[in-house]
């Protein structure tokens, strides 16, 4: 009964952040508004199991990205008075809307598995979630070889910024 | 999480999700575009974890590292491209980016 209702209570909470996150005039709000969403949604993988996902969560995306968009922001110095404000355009609006009756329809889509249920907790592999048993799956056979594409992809992103972003090479 | 169920995680990621893709179609400022696109990975991830729980394997686990690995990826190269255009055009309006449109 706790577990549910602490559930529902960030489920919410993370609804209502992502909201802020595409209302705020400002930048500076957005970005804090997104990190109120990451650490719910850190709390809700915690409480799926995910504890290694969770603290991945924390410091990689709380931590790191956020403070690479907040850097920006202060960088450029952005305000209100230089938002550009919507684009309420016929165009964005059929977009939004179309894009709102594909997430109606998965959504319709889902409620077929209304009844499914979770796996019971002591039915679960006793390591589930942890470093060591996510080490042995991203190490050992299958997901190997996209491990190792990734980091190729995080080498070619880092150049990639740095040649963008640098005044004169 | 066994009294919740499946099906209200599902709807919370199919919310997230849907706030991102509104928020990349009509908002103009590119960093909020930007911060939209997390939030739909977000969301992903947050599938991505449940269904993992639903049948008890990791996959969904290393997905979900995956995921966040090509979205710092995305997010250093995008604001790399957010500084880039402020230096040329000192704004951060996606509708001044117009000149390959149809």
């Amino acid at each position: 009964m706790f577990e549910a209702l602490l559930f529902y209570t960030f489920s919410v909470l993370a609804v209502f952040a992502g909201a802020m996150v595409i209302t705020r005039r400002n930048a500076a709000s957005s970005a804090i508004a997104l990190v109120a969403s990451f650490f719910c949604l850190a709390s809700m993988y915690a409480m799926l199991g995910a504890h290694f996902v969770a603290v991945i969560q924390i410091l990689v995306y709380a931590g790191a990205i956020m403070v690479l968009f907040i850097f920006v922001i202060m960088v450029l110095n952005l305000r209100e008075d230089n938002d550009p404000g919507w684009n309420l355009s016929p165009r964005a609006v059929l977009g939004a809307g179309v894009g709102g009756l594909v997430g109606l329809t998965v959504f319709v889509g889902a409620s077929a598995a209304r009844s499914a249920t979770f796996m019971p907790a002591d039915k679960l592999d006793p390591g589930f979630g942890t470093i060591e048993q996510i080490g042995y799956t991203l190490f050992s056979g299958r997901y190997l070889l996209p491990f190792e594409v990734v980091s190729a992809l995080l080498t070619v992103a880092v150049v990639g910024a740095v040649v963008l972003a640098k005044k004169e090479l | 999480m066994e009294q919740v169920g499946l099906f209200p995680v599902l709807a919370v990621s199919a919310a997230l999700f849907l706030l991102g893709v509104i928020g990349v179609l009509t908002r103009r400022n590119i960093l909020i575009v930007l911060m939209s696109v997390e939030l739909m990975l977000n969301a992903v991830n947050l599938s991505f974890v449940a269904f993992a729980r639903h049948h008890g394997t990791l996959d969904g686990h290393v997905f979900a590292v995956f995921v966040m690995a090509v979205a710092a990826a995305e997010a250093g190269v995008g604001l790399a491209l957010v500084i880039l255009l402020y230096r040329n055009r000192h704004k951060v309006d996606l509708d001044d980016l117009n000149l390959l449109k149809g």
